[in-house]
């Protein structure tokens, strides 16, 4: 039993590897706590508290993450067909014109439930286009997909620095930001979701995005297991040569498969300038397109997993202001540190562990069966 | 005559913030000749800054500084080494990894040791690199036309930067003069002619992330030691990434990474200079149209509209011997 | 008669030992569950070029990266100069004077000649001593072995035949006194290899021993002094070269195998349902992998694709697919033109009732982390009865698995079972279940049995014969002579790309056997 890579169960495979690769992650994070001389465990207390003590926290959490399933199902969609989609980041920014033009056009005449149907139309759609050149690019020129969308991340950040500070901003204003949106161009809170578990939402900006982000959760699973695009992707995904053998045009798929990951991407910015601010700010997205990287790898590209995976990068994000409050040593920098660290063992470093593990159950494997033959005997 | 000593002092400008970059484009491109893609730079870069910025002020030593800077960085590369060579795991996902773990810890430390926002306390005198004046560049300051480039434009600039400049003919002359730049071409364009020449890879690739590592220290302790008076948070803001962008337009060649490295620090220099002034004939440039265009020119070159940049064959993908 | 008792040892006892480059005694390899090297037994003389031949897959390859250090044997022991000694790395192998030539050459393409030859044994830290002293060896080598190449020609540049003669010098210039050859004419022009072949004599004749592994036997018996057979992992041979016969060799390395039975009829051929004419095909790196080649296939008969592996077949069937452009040549499909030097589409092809299971079922028939129901419609996804719009119809699509599952026997039965967890044979009955269900009028077949079980292998050759009762024209490709020689009705046998000639099903082994080693015609044999 030599094979380092030997099958492990569907259990341990999606559910104890990632297990151990986000323990790992967090020991390491409370190695970083202990070194600014505060206590893990406490910081740790502060998290969990400040993410779910109140009715008000646990909207918070929600709330970012609404925002990271969006991103995370963004990357995910690419890495099923192959794809390394360093650019949500990007696309989420440019996804927020299409926001930003729905409301500013429709908010004062329209109310709220006509103009998001527009808005969502519109940041998909901008979205989609910023993922449509780096997907042409690779498709037909052979340009790298990671290093273009890198570059049109930046990209992206220039154009929205232009646009804020010199067409979309209200004239004689100083601050980078359209004007504030009317009620049109503000969603609603999700109160009443809360109120069913006796929960109150109070300030926090949980609102109807969160529901349309588990929509968009379930029409990429749709859209990856059960249609026939999907199945092209997939295929494409883990076998390009397959792919090639059962006709599948690898351009065609390429394309569209960065425009649906961008335009997901692009979603994201209905959270939290239709959701929160009411006005599109510079830096809005604030590396919420990155941590669809390490919300991806942490789901394993799957929805089911992205859900789950997003909530806890959202408990990080509103614990963390939590301990950042009540431990002013450990700022909001941390999550980023974390994040950093799940992305490292749950993507660079996933194998690391199998190999034992695999050990490991070879020898219970061995074991159990032995006995077994005693027992037999 | 005015004219004259703007374009000096843009020039000028431009040397002192091509310097990072060439620093770090150089540390990619020991990496990624030798078949270990790098978007890492960005962090080991602010790792680097961070570490000389805060071991300068507690030591009071520049040097001190500079050698933890360049410890820190080689230790970041190392990660990176075990992940994508040893662990053979992706080494984009390795690269993005390190960037965010760098970014937080440099501001969590920073706070916890300093609590100055993020800040390490400002440097001066030993702690901090000093400019060296040339002989005489007082004296023919005012001789016209070769005064100025002699004395503003040669002179007056931090070791660090003559070193950086100096390190694209060394760079040139270890990969194309030695037998450790011979192997390390090799091993990025063919490991399995390396392998079976009787060399290791992996120890072979591990000393070229080692040299990025270096040089990406000398890069991020330039930043907080010479450029700047000490650290701040997120100093870096991207610099990893256009240097990046300028290894791949110099398509992996040093002499062209010098020239990118420049043209994209000119680029940033005019940002600046250029910001609320209309340029003649054209009239306003947007700044941000100046900031985007390094990575522009980048993609457009990737898109093989102008020559085509090719990357090291063996470039991403790990060594796997047995079948 | 043939008697495959006779192996390497038995040299030994009468060659004297100072004569003896290398001895290679019990060596074993495995790889997982693939035995690539059994109790393997080897002597080579000195001062001699020693054949080694084998079908594709019988462990020559293996054994020679054994000895290179690339890979460690599991038990066994290689005694070079009278000594025995352990070879852990390339750099071991280099050092006791064994240098090798890969059959795909490891080889820098951006670097000049002088730098490949150099890389790995520059004498010191600068290259600038390095390059003066290795010009003027490399020098010395090109006037010894009349080997010339110019020494600042990029690799990328170079004609196959001089990237191998880099290779060569490469060797040369660590002082190797025995050379490995893998498969060295495989990528040669005849004139490259004639050349070769003096290339080599010139070695041998100052006193260098080659080791010349092959699978053609004009090869062996054109420059080798002895020749041992390997097949299956085993060493069943040693010969002098000028003590047997291409017949016994062919005999040897094909093998006397237990003819496989399969009951069938006559065969009822119909109409030409695929015509294939002046096909040429090309490989990424230009060399011309099929070439020239024309024949016709009729409704309700088999045509067996003899050939040893790498001779064009796998180039052929791509082509003919819609994977691979060809270069020039057509091909008709029931009487229609298919675009193979342009845009000939997989799918359209499908439509048009050509079936198609590949070679590679690992990374082109199959998406082994699929599960086996989706397996069960890749290349037939955008069927209509799999959708509903564009949603894939997961009942109909369960519905299907099973039913295939059931007829084909495929177990375990379980059609929602990822596909790398079922063996090899109930991957390939997977494949060919989609491939042969469909009622297709055309069945190209790739390697049917290639690592599947022998149970599996019976049914496998009863669909295909079924196949063909049914009035469907079939292509079959294998390696596996006995294979093609119980099923087809018709043989053609293909050699470096070219339809060498065309035998009934009752031809001998041998004669097959001659054609598949390139040795063209009974009257060339006999020579």
């Amino acid at each position: 039993m030599s094979n380092p890579y030997a099958k492990l169960p569907a259990w341990a495979e999606y559910g104890l590897i990632p297990l151990i690769n986000l323990v790992v992650a967090f020991l390491v994070a409370g190695l970083v706590v202990l070194l600014v001389g505060e206590n893990p465990l406490k910081a740790a207390y502060h998290m969990i508290n400040g993410a779910f003590g109140r009715g008000e926290y646990i909207g918070f959490t929600l709330y970012y993450a609404t925002t990271f399933i969006f991103t995370g199902l963004s990357v995910a969609v690419a890495f099923h067909a192959g794809l390394f989609n360093i650019g949500s980041e990007g696309q989420a920014y440019i996804g927020g014109i299409g926001v930003a033009l729905a409301c500013l056009w429709l908010d004062k005449t329209m109310p709220w439930f006509i103009v998001f149907p527009v808005a969502i139309i519109g940041s998909a759609a901008f979205g989609a286009l910023w993922a449509f050149l780096p997907g042409w690019l690779q498709a037909k020129r052979g340009s790298h997909i990671v290093i273009t969308t890198i570059m049109f991340n930046f990209i992206a950040s220039s154009i929205m620095v232009y646009l804020l500070t010199k067409v979309m901003k209200p004239l004689g204003s100083m601050a980078t930001q359209t004007r504030t949106f009317e009620a049109g161009g503000q969603l609603p809170k999700l109160d009443w979701l809360l109120g069913i578990f006796g929960l109150n939402v109070g300030n926090a900006p949980f609102n109807v995005s969160f529901l349309l982000a588990l929509f968009a959760a379930f029409a990429v699973w749709v859209l990856i297991w059960r249609t026939r695009f999907g199945f092209e992707m997939r295929t494409m995904g883990h076998s390009p040569s397959a792919a090639r053998y059962a006709g599948i045009s690898e351009t065609r798929i390429t394309i569209i498969v960065m425009m649906i990951s961008g335009g997901l991407a692009g979603l994201m910015a209905l959270n939290p300038i239709m959701g929160e601010q009411f006005r599109m700010q510079l830096d809005f997205v604030q590396g919420a397109g990155f941590v669809g990287i390490a919300v991806a790898l942490m789901g394993r590209s799957h929805p089911a997993g992205i859900i789950p995976a997003a909530i806890l990068f959202g408990m990080l994000y509103q614990g963390g202001a939590e301990i950042a409050f009540e431990m002013p040593s450990i700022s909001r920098d941390m999550i980023v540190i974390i994040q950093g660290l799940v992305i490292l063992f749950a993507g660079a470093l996933e194998n690391m562990f199998r190999p034992a593990i695999g050990r490991a159950f070879a020898a219970i494997g061995s074991r159990s069966s032995a006995a077994a033959q005693t027992r037999g005997a | 005559m005015d004219l004259f000593h703007t374009i000096i002092a843009l020039l000028e400008s431009t040397i002192r913030v091509s310097v990072p970059l060439i620093f770090a484009a150089l540390a990619g491109l020991f990496t990624e000749r030798a078949g270990v893609f790098d978007i890492g730079l960005e962090g080991k870069m602010l790792g680097a800054a961070f570490a000389a910025g805060a071991v300068a002020a507690v030591s009071g030593s520049v040097i001190i500084g500079l050698l933890c800077a360049i410890l820190i960085s080689v230790l970041l590369a190392l990660v990176h080494g075990y992940a994508s060579i040893t662990q053979r795991g992706s080494q984009i996902v390795s690269g993005v990894a390190i960037n965010f773990v760098v970014a937080g810890s440099t501001v969590i430390l920073g706070e916890a040791w300093f609590r100055q926002g993020g800040r390490t306390p400002a440097l001066a005198g030993d702690a901090r690199f000093q400019t060296i004046t040339f002989p005489f560049a007082d004296a023919v300051k005012d001789v016209p036309i070769l005064g100025p480039i002699y004395s503003n434009l040669l002179s007056g600039h931090f070791a660090l930067t003559y070193l950086a400049f100096a390190m694209v003919p060394i760079s040139w002359w270890i990969l194309y003069r030695t037998r450790f730049g011979l192997r390390l071409r090799a091993v990025g364009e063919n490991p399995g002619a390396v392998d079976t020449a009787g060399i290791s890879v992996i120890w072979l690739r591990y000393r070229a992330v080692i040299c990025a590592g270096i040089l990406c220290g000398f890069a991020g302790a330039y930043l907080s030691l010479a450029m700047n008076a000490g650290f701040v948070k997120g100093m870096t803001a991207g610099k990893g990434y256009i240097a990046l962008a300028a290894l791949i337009f110099a398509k992996w060649r040093p002499f062209n990474i010098m020239l990118a490295c420049l043209l994209f620090g000119f680029l940033d220099a005019l940002a600046i200079r250029l910001q609320g002034n209309p340029l003649p004939l054209i009239g306003q440039v947007p700044v941000q149209l100046m900031q985007a265009l390094p990575y522009i020119l980048t993609v457009v070159l990737l898109a093989g509209f102008i020559g085509k940049a090719i990357p090291p064959k063996a470039g991403g993908i790990p060594y796997v011997k047995e079948r | 008669m043939v008697n495959t008792d006779e192996t390497g040892p038995t040299w030994g006892t009468w060659v004297n030992m100072s004569d003896i480059a290398i001895e290679l005694r019990g060596i074993d390899k495995s790889f997982g569950l693939v035995h690539a090297n059994r109790n393997i037994n080897l002597t080579v003389r000195k001062g001699t070029i020693h054949g080694i031949i084998g079908e594709n897959g019988a462990g020559k390859s293996t054994l020679m990266s054994i000895l290179y250090g690339f890979y460690q044997a599991d038990s066994g022991d290689i005694v070079v100069d009278g000594n025995v000694v352990t070879i852990k790395d390339p750099n071991a192998a280099i050092a006791h004077g064994i240098g090798m030539v890969h059959q795909h050459f490891m080889l820098v393409e951006n670097f000049t000649v002088l730098e490949n030859v150099m890389l790995g044994a520059e004498d010191s830290q600068i290259l600038n001593t390095s390059i003066s002293k290795a010009r003027v060896e490399l020098k010395r080598l090109e006037k010894e072995y009349a080997l010339e190449v110019n020494p600042d020609a990029l690799i990328e540049e170079l004609p196959v035949g001089l990237q191998q003669r880099v290779e060569i010098l490469k060797a040369l210039y660590r002082k190797a006194d025995i050379l490995i050859l893998d498969e060295p004419t495989g990528v040669l022009t005849p004139a490259e290899a004639d050349h070769l072949f003096r290339i080599l004599g010139q070695l041998k004749d100052q006193g260098k021993t080659i080791i010349f592994i092959t699978h053609k036997l004009r090869e062996i018996m054109a420059i080798t002094d002895e020749v041992s057979v390997m097949r299956r992992g085993e060493m069943v041979a040693t010969r002098k070269t000028n003590e047997t016969s291409v017949e016994e060799l062919a005999e040897l390395m094909v093998g006397r195998r237990v003819l496989l039975r399969v009951d069938k009829g006559e065969a009822n051929p119909g109409d030409v349902k695929l015509s294939v004419e002046n096909l040429t095909v090309r490989d990424g790196r230009g060399v011309t992998m099929v070439d020239n080649v024309s024949f016709n296939l009729r409704a309700g008969e088999i045509l067996g694709i003899a050939g040893v592996a790498g001779n064009g077949q796998s180039e052929l069937l791509e082509a003919i697919s819609g994977i691979r452009k060809a270069v020039s040549g057509s091909v008709l499909l029931n009487g229609k033109p298919i675009d193979v030097t342009g845009h000939a589409d997989p799918r359209d092809l499908r439509d048009r009732g050509l079936a198609h299971v590949p070679e590679d079922r690992h990374h082109v028939g199959l998406v082994l982390k699929f599960e086996e129901a989706e397996n069960g419609i890749l290349g037939y996804h955008h069927d209509k009865r799999y959708l509903n719009g564009v949603f894939l119809n997961t009942k109909a699509i369960q519905a299907d698995a099973e039913e295939k599952i059931k007829k084909y026997d495929i177990r375990p039965p379980n059609p929602r079972l990822k596909t790398a967890n079922f063996s090899g044979g109930n991957q390939q009955k997977i494949v060919l279940a989609r491939e042969m269900e469909r009622g297709p009028d055309v069945l190209i077949i790739g390697q049917p049995t290639r690592g599947v079980d022998v149970g599996a292998i019976e049914f496998i050759h009863k669909r295909i014969i079924e196949m063909r009762d049914q009035g469907k024209a079939v292509l079959l490709v294998s390696v596996e002579l006995d294979e093609i020689r119980a099923l087809s009705d018709r043989i053609i046998v293909m050699f470096a790309g070219r339809v060498v000639g065309e035998r009934d099903p009752d031809a001998t082994e041998g004669e097959l056997g001659l054609l598949m080693a390139g040795v063209e015609g009974r009257k060339e044999a006999a020579e």
